[in-house]
């Protein structure tokens, strides 16, 4: 086995276009069947008085040969004399999408078949436009059945030019065209003897001809944290940070970045078990590190190298999205966005288009069916690290979780909140230049048994929240925590008597305000009416989003950490808001 | 990266992924050279630790020098190891070599059940104690949400159509028709309650890898697998009855290789010294969906 050389290749296309009939057959004519299999198949078929298909092979499942159709993607390996593929036979009819999708997701190559006899179909279309979207670059289309058309040289054409520019459109350039009839074993290992009109080569020497993805050490420094380890009880007293890095190298020294919180430190040591001492990792490699100086991230964050290019930070984003759940993604539900190693809460803001991939006309909507292509804004409950997919696909791509399945996924096109990329420049400056305390975080809080962090109630701006944030303050002191309450006009006639009524920094400054508050140890209470959704974000930015809870007092839903309703009193209030501390662990017994 | 580092990469991937979004883990450890693998990646993972169960399913059939290599590696290398078994089959002899049921029904009472009520909870658990080095009972009932498993999808058809993360419902079963899609490297790692997640690190790694990758890092294994001198070894690991050696004579690791490579298996699937394939239409199927691994 060439362990160096495997290649992914996904094969799709219309249901009954001859897929696996055409995966038999690359099985068969490349002599990687066990012993036995043919046989056993051919003896199956018989004894259920059906005449033998190559594509029965791949059918181990009883329910599968019952159907006559391709399930799910299976797995199978075969080699040629260049190399071994993993080979994926996605199923094509629409009902298993889900599944197609599943397997090409992970090819670097594809095959798409088409039927020369009934020409190109909706799912030869929507196939084609998933592939794009998936990321998938090296295309291979084979018109198969070319014996249904009796070899014709001019059907050949007509499909391929039919196809050809409906790629065009949707701005795919497929690596070639070839005619085959896999049920026959014409152009597949060999050239076919009926089709002289044809000049190219086999299935298998095109199969050849395509190249292993382009190694991604190139790109910047990507790798998602997937977990902090600390084995303490089992003798152990490394703090390594784990992961798989997506993109570019590192080296022992480093200077790094956590997104979103802009965290920063240096790489230490390089950790792995029963291997040489690293003092460096690429791409595609799962390692572990530790720091020169120890800082509070949390798993899902995106670690970047200070001298590169990073990633952008914001929750309000453009993405392209792909649905796949019976049930349809609508605006009056909360789901889960998942990035990398992020997971965070989504919600549905705007419906821009969604897009038939079989006709490329554009529809309104008011939600995303299943089987729907659609561009969509997206609301995130705190902010993400990403890239946009046309830079680094591998953190530009996401699922979206509803209930508890993959529903949907999709790729991020535009960061939509301008503001995000502002403040994240700022912030990075801010935590460069900051003093450290020489009293630990973990001190502080130890001493006033409370999680200093921002408590932050908004809402209708007809409740008064101010009383109710006094109310708070004072039974907190009471209880022995460092407490205060700041409203908005603490700020707006003092500190920030320089800027204009309305302007979004007076949002900033309390934030700002609230961090040095919260470094200095202290629970704060404020209170603020109207903010916007992308105040709140900037707020989470600021502080960071595990510094800081939303409570909304509103009549309405909305995304928030705790719902209370402004019918309640202001003492039933104060009590919900406590026991949501308690049970959050912001406070806790001494 | 060459084709073991990537497929090394993946797999330890999965067991963090896993291990960041389970309670409840356990690593399934047949004590055959896949899931030995399986272990050895973990180590790999979590930085010479273990830090997740490892649950057996002990039928009483299987080979004696299994049971014992599993309790020296388990004592050596520190494991939260866990058994369990089907106490009532076993007493009430309702066992093929006993000659009451047949091999599918065999295999449905000693693993699929015991499989099923072990990682529920319902059933026993049996703990190894490092302080003493004996089992005792396990007081943790908690049903494992998570369960990790060794399986490839090369080894026979219904394990090609097998995701990373496989949820399971109440009952076991696989609702083969109607997975969930797994996109990229994003897993189903969100279950209803109730229900447990199948996770499968080295789904893409052939028979092939498997002892290339025992070579490279130097792992131990049964020594069933080589030839002792009989001019016979074991390829596939299972319960005595209904496992027979191939003709080989393979002395150790790289003699193994050398003889897969020589393309000499390369036509005769892995499991085929495994009866219950057989009688179960060649398929597992049966079995597999009942929730067998």
């Amino acid at each position: 086995m060439k362990n160096e050389d495997f290649l992914r290749l996904v094969v799709v296309g219309h249901v009954d276009h001859g897929k696996s009939t055409l995966l038999g057959r690359l099985l068969s004519d490349t002599g990687s069947l066990p012993d036995g299999k043919l046989e056993s198949v051919k003896a199956y078929c018989k004894s259920n008085s059906r005449p033998f298909e190559y594509a029965f092979l791949l059918d181990a499942l009883k329910n599968e040969q019952a159907q006559g159709i391709t399930i799910d993607a299976a797995r199978i390996h075969f080699q040629t004399k260049k190399r071994d593929y993993l080979i994926i036979d996605a199923p094509g009819h629409i009902e298993f999408l889900k599944n197609m999708i599943t397997g090409a997701s992970r090819a670097e190559s594809a095959i798409l078949l088409i039927d020369a006899k009934e020409g190109v179909m909706e799912n030869s279309k929507r196939h084609g436009y998933l592939l794009s979207m998936l990321g998938i670059k090296q295309i291979l289309v084979c018109i198969n059945k070319m014996d249904l058309v009796d070899h014709s040289e001019k059907r050949y054409e007509e499909v391929k030019q039919e196809y050809s520019n409906f790629l065009k459109e949707i701005g795919i350039k497929p690596k070639g065209f070839i005619p085959i009839s896999a049920f026959e074993g014409d152009n597949i290992a060999e050239k076919s003897k009926k089709m002289d009109w044809y000049k190219g080569t086999t299935v298998l020497d095109f199969l050849d001809s395509f190249e292993k993805s382009k190694a991604s050490f190139e790109k910047p420094f990507r790798m998602p944290l997937q977990d902090i380890y600390k084995f303490t009880d089992k003798g152990d007293d490394r703090r390594v940070f784990a992961g798989k890095i997506e993109t570019g190298k590192i080296n022992v020294g480093d200077e790094i970045v956590f997104l979103p919180s802009n965290k920063t430190s240096k790489i230490k040591t390089i950790e792995s078990f029963n291997t040489p001492v690293m003092d460096s990792a690429l791409s595609g490699e799962s390692i572990g590190f530790t720091l020169e100086e120890q800082i509070y991230v949390k798993r899902g964050e995106v670690i970047c190298k200070k001298t590169e290019k990073m990633c952008q930070s914001s929750s309000l984003i453009k993405a392209n999205i792909f649905w796949m759940s019976h049930s349809p993604l609508t605006k009056d539900k909360t789901y889960y966005l998942k990035v990398g190693t992020d997971k965070v809460k989504m919600r549905l803001r705007s419906i821009e288009r969604i897009i038939d991939a079989t006709s490329l006309d554009s529809n309104n909507k008011e939600q995303v069916e299943r089987h729907d292509v659609a561009e969509c804004i997206l609301e995130l409950n705190d902010p993400l690290a990403f890239d946009l997919a046309k830079d680094i696909e591998e953190l530009g791509r996401f699922v979206i979780v509803d209930e508890y399945l993959i529903s949907g996924g999709g790729i991020i096109t535009a960061n939509m909140d301008k503001r995000a990329s502002k403040i994240q420049k700022q912030l990075l400056l801010r935590e460069e230049k900051w003093e450290k305390s020489s009293v630990t975080f973990e001190e502080r809080s130890v001493r006033f048994a409370q999680k200093p962090c921002m408590v932050l109630i908004t809402g209708e701006k007809e409740y008064d929240k101010k009383p109710l944030g006094k109310m708070v303050e004072r039974e907190l002191f009471d209880h022995g925590r460092n407490v205060y309450y700041v409203g908005m006009s603490n700020i707006v006639s003092g500190l920030n008597i320089d800027i204009k009524k309305n302007s979004s920094e007076h949002v900033r400054r309390l934030g700002e305000i609230a961090n040095l508050m919260i470094k200095s140890g202290t629970l704060i209470i404020a209170t603020a009416s109207d903010l916007t959704y992308e105040d709140i974000q900037m707020l989470k930015m600021i502080v960071g989003e595990d510094e800081i809870k939303v409570i909304k007092i509103s009549s309405e839903n909305g995304a928030s950490d705790l719902l209370l309703k402004p019918d309640m009193d202001m003492k039933e209030n104060t009590i919900a808001i406590l026991e949501y501390l308690r049970d959050e662990r912001i406070i806790f017994l001494p | 990266m060459d084709r073991l580092d990537q497929l090394e990469a993946q797999a330890i991937y999965i067991l963090r992924e896993a291990y960041a979004n389970f309670d409840n883990l356990a690593m399934l450890w047949s004590i055959g050279k896949d899931s030995t693998v399986l272990l050895w990646l973990a180590r790999k993972a979590f930085f010479g630790h273990v830090p997740i169960t490892l649950a057996h399913i002990d039928t009483h059939y299987k080979i004696p020098e299994m049971i014992e290599y599993r309790d020296n590696l388990a004592r050596k290398w520190n494991l939260n190891m866990v058994y369990g078994e089907n106490t009532d089959a076993l007493n009430d002899k309702q066992t093929f070599p006993d000659g009451n049921v047949d091999r599918i029904q065999c295999c449905r009472n000693l693993k699929t059940e015991a499989l099923k009520n072990t990682l529920s909870g319902a059933w026993k658990r049996y703990r190894m104690n490092h302080e003493t080095g004996k089992y005792d009972v396990d007081n943790n009932k908690e049903p494992y949400t998570g369960v990790i498993v060794g399986l490839r999808a090369d080894e026979e058809g219904s394990r090609s159509k097998e995701r990373y993360f496989s949820p399971r419902n109440k009952e076991n079963d696989w609702n083969l028709d109607d997975q969930p899609p797994e996109l990229w490297n994003q897993f189903n790692t969100d279950f209803a309650p109730g229900t447990h997640i199948r996770i499968h690190p080295i789904l893409d790694w052939t028979e092939l890898d498997i002892w290339k990758y025992i070579e490279r890092e130097n792992i131990p294994t049964v020594s069933l697998y080589y030839d002792q001198g009989e001019g016979r070894r074991y390829r596939s690991l299972g319960c005595y009855p209904c496992t027979t050696p191939v003709e080989s004579t393979a002395k150790n690791v790289a003699e193994i290789i050398a003889e897969l490579e020589s393309g000499k298996f390369s036509k005769i699937a892995e499991r085929s010294g495994r009866a219950q394939d057989k009688d179960d239409g060649g398929g597992l199927e049966t079995l597999r969906r009942e929730g067998y691994m």
